[in-house]
């Protein structure tokens, strides 16, 4: 009774901050969202599913104060993309690209769309449909309270990729984007995001996927370590369609990135990747991931290829699900995850779990802790290869088969750049 | 030239005692072969040169051109000229052999104050070289060592001392697990680098390398210490009568088997 009593007041002053946009499309789908909300209350830390990860700083009225982060070159450069940019969650029209004009695809804001009929079939829906069998409560909020975002309707093979850019300027912005994605069929296009978003982000990207239609998303969180950000993709993904994601996460004292994927048509696949580098000084690093994947439909195949660097008491979590619906014959289902401890003092905590109810299918889940090889490293150092140098060599070594999850060559030396770069500055 | 004096070293976690007074020197431009029943410590002599740990030096020196080796970390060390083949090559999934080697390369070029090659300069720089030893180009894109045949391990060794021009090489047990024709390569290969300026040590069981390999001094090695030294009609001698009459002269027993 008091625990429901703490949770309903937690979450009244939570809303008791927020400004819920009123009308548009979205109008209905956010007023059910939030009588889920009411009825579900904000996890405490004795629900399982939150057993490792603290889920406070994002139920708190406030965020916690972040230091802005210093510039960063800009990623992507080159790319040829569609450059959308949120400072602090507001969109900067100024510092962005034209919304419209490509063939192929269409993109409005949430915030500017009072009527857009795709979206209002997906807006909430997913998010709702990603409830069982697990509350994810975040995201309830989210759909509830998103301020903006973007409406992204994919005709075509679309060449160019979107790339929303976040910007990180004020201590103390607390952002709730929702980006709505619809593929249709024999559609393709590639997502790409990055940069720090604000002191506390809370992001929702709710993407369909039509049948034999193609998403890409790369997406590169920080470096920002001081910020907390909790982030959900939700995806359907129909028959002979295909679905990739990859996130590096460089930083970020604490993160949870929850990925929920629905395989609903025969021959689907879904493919979700993450590189994950912590360093726990100056204020602790946390990093979550959570992954839930439901084999709905026949012929599905399904990838978890998750990979953390963890050092300075830095703690990586590690959720991952693979549910094979009755009926979801000849599924092929994938899952490792993996960590490599710099020191004693971090930590990684893996939960993998597989529940199946078809006989004919093949699943397979894996999860290891392991340090660096004393051997490896003085075999290179007797090359000549200096101490430091030889471990961020063994560590983009450990990083590869998440990294090599990138399909597209160019985005994949992209990312490894980042990475590269990051070694060299975090060494010690 | 490198001058080893009085070189005790334990096991740093154990108490055992491996090296007890072991004194050699080998002049530039010089091939030394050190022979010696197994256990004796020639691999322990050799990974305490190049700076492995779980190692104790007790007291000794090693000085490689003037500078002291066993004060130096295993990368300044390499710097300094000194390469291992290993007896047993280390495999580094994840890192393509030819990463592995053009960072090795311009590590040490970097740390000698020299320009890092080109990777146009590299690349035909390697494949000459692997061409030479018969290693084919997809070898060079695989992981370090990852899935290669014994054979194959003890080339790519070769290949990386040729790449990286060391001016003191020790080769440890290059010769086992090589077939005839590979054990010619590799003989072509070391032969290739011999210079005045770049010595070898040559650690071996059998006396057939040596016939490839022309030594000018070979050393009999057993309980931590060189027994004894003469020219390469040592190594024949052992060859044919084994090592009990050396080690007896010595008053080492040989251990039961
Ligand atoms: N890390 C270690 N732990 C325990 N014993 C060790 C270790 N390293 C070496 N030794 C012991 O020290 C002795 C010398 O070993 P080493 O490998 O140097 O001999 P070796 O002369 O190279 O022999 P081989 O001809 O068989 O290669 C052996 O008795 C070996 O068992
Ligand atoms: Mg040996």
């Amino acid at each position: 009774m008091m625990a429901t009593l703490d949770k309903a007041t937690a979450l009244d002053a939570r809303l008791a901050r927020l400004s819920v946009p009123a009308g548009g499309f979205a109008a209905k789908a956010r007023r059910e969202a939030l009588e889920r909300l009411s009825a579900a209350g904000f996890p405490g830390r004795r629900d399982e599913y939150w057993r490792w990860t603290n889920p406070t700083a994002f139920a708190a009225p406030e965020p916690a104060r972040a230091e802005v982060p210093a510039a960063q070159p800009e990623m992507f450069d080159g790319f040829g993309r569609i450059r959308l940019v949120f400072t602090d969650g507001v969109f900067d029209a100024a510092a962005s690209d034209a919304l419209s004009g490509e063939e192929g695809i269409e993109i409005t804001r949430l915030a500017e769309a009072p009527d857009v009929n795709w979206a209002a079939s997906v807006y909430g829906t997913l998010e709702a449909a990603g409830q069982v069998p697990v509350l994810r409560p975040f995201a309830t909020l989210n759909t509830v309270a998103a301020t903006d975002g973007l409406l992204i309707r994919v005709t075509g093979r679309v060449k160019r990729p979107v790339n929303v850019i976040y910007r990180h300027k004020s201590e103390v912005s607390d952002p709730i984007l929702h980006h709505v994605i619809r593929l249709e069929p024999g559609a393709e296009m590639t997502l790409l995001e990055n940069g720090p978003s604000g002191a506390r982000f809370n992001k929702v990207i709710e993407v369909e996927v039509a049948e034999g239609a193609r998403f890409h998303h790369i997406r590169a969180q920080g470096p920002d370590h001081k910020r907390q950000a909790i982030t959900h993709i939700f995806a359907r993904i129909a028959e002979g369609a295909l679905f990739k994601s990859f996130t590096l996460t460089v930083n970020g004292r604490l993160t949870r990135n929850e990925c929920v994927l629905w395989l609903d048509g025969d021959n689907a696949v879904a493919h979700v990747a993450g590189a994950a580098l912590g360093d726990g000084a100056d204020g602790g690093f946390h990093h979550d991931d959570t992954v839930f994947v439901t084999h709905d439909a026949l012929n599905g195949e399904s990838r978890q290829v998750f990979k953390k660097v963890l050092k300075n008491a830095a703690v990586g979590v590690f959720q991952g699900k693979i549910l094979v619906k009755p009926g979801a014959q000849k599924t092929d289902g994938y899952q490792i995850s993996q960590s490599l401890l710099l020191d004693a003092a971090s930590q990684f905590l893996g939960k993998p779990e597989l529940e199946i109810y078809a006989d004919d299918v093949k699943c397979s889940h894996g999860s290891t802790t392991g340090a660096i090889d004393p051997t490896a490293l003085y075999y290179l150092r007797s090359r000549g290869v200096p101490l430091e140098e030889a471990k961020s060599l063994l560590v983009l070594s450990f990083l590869a088969d998440a990294i090599d999850e990138i399909e597209d060559p160019a985005l994949k030396d992209e990312i490894v750049a980042r990475l590269e770069a990051w070694l060299a500055t975090h060494r010690g | 030239m490198l001058e080893i004096r009085n070189l005790h070293v334990k096991l740093e976690d154990q108490d055992k005692v491996i090296l007890k007074g072991l004194d050699l020197t080998v002049e530039s431009g010089s091939v030394h072969a050190i022979m010696g029943p197994n256990g004796s410590g020639k691999s322990t002599l050799s990974y305490v040169l190049s700076g492995r740990d779980g190692y104790e030096v007790t007291d000794g020196s090693a000085v490689l051109d003037g500078q002291e080796l066993l004060d130096m970390e295993p990368e300044a060390r390499a710097a300094a000229g000194l390469f291992l083949a290993f007896q047993y090559p280390v495999e580094i999934p994840g890192v393509g052999n030819m990463t592995f080697l053009r960072t090795a390369v311009n590590a040490q070029r970097k740390a000698r104050g020299e320009e890092e090659l080109s990777s146009t300069d590299f690349l035909k720089e390697i494949r000459a070289k692997a061409k030479a030893l018969k290693i084919d180009a997809e070898m060079l894109k695989r992981p370090v060592n990852v899935g290669f045949s014994g054979g194959e391990k003890k080339r790519n060794e070769i290949l990386q001392m040729a790449m990286l021009e060391p001016k003191m090489c020790i080769l440890d047990e290059t010769d086992s697990g090589l077939d005839v024709d590979a054990m010619r390569l590799v003989a072509d290969g070391v032969n290739a680098l011999r210079s005045p300026e770049r010595s070898f040590i040559v650690i071996t069981h059998y006396q057939r390398l040596l016939d490839h390999i022309k030594p000018d001094v070979v050393h009999i090695m057993a309980d931590g210490r060189i027994l004894q030294t003469g020219g390469p009609e040592l190594a024949l001698e052992v060859e044919k009568n084994g090592y009990a009459d050396i080690l007896k002269a010595h008053g080492i027993v040989a251990e039961e088997a």
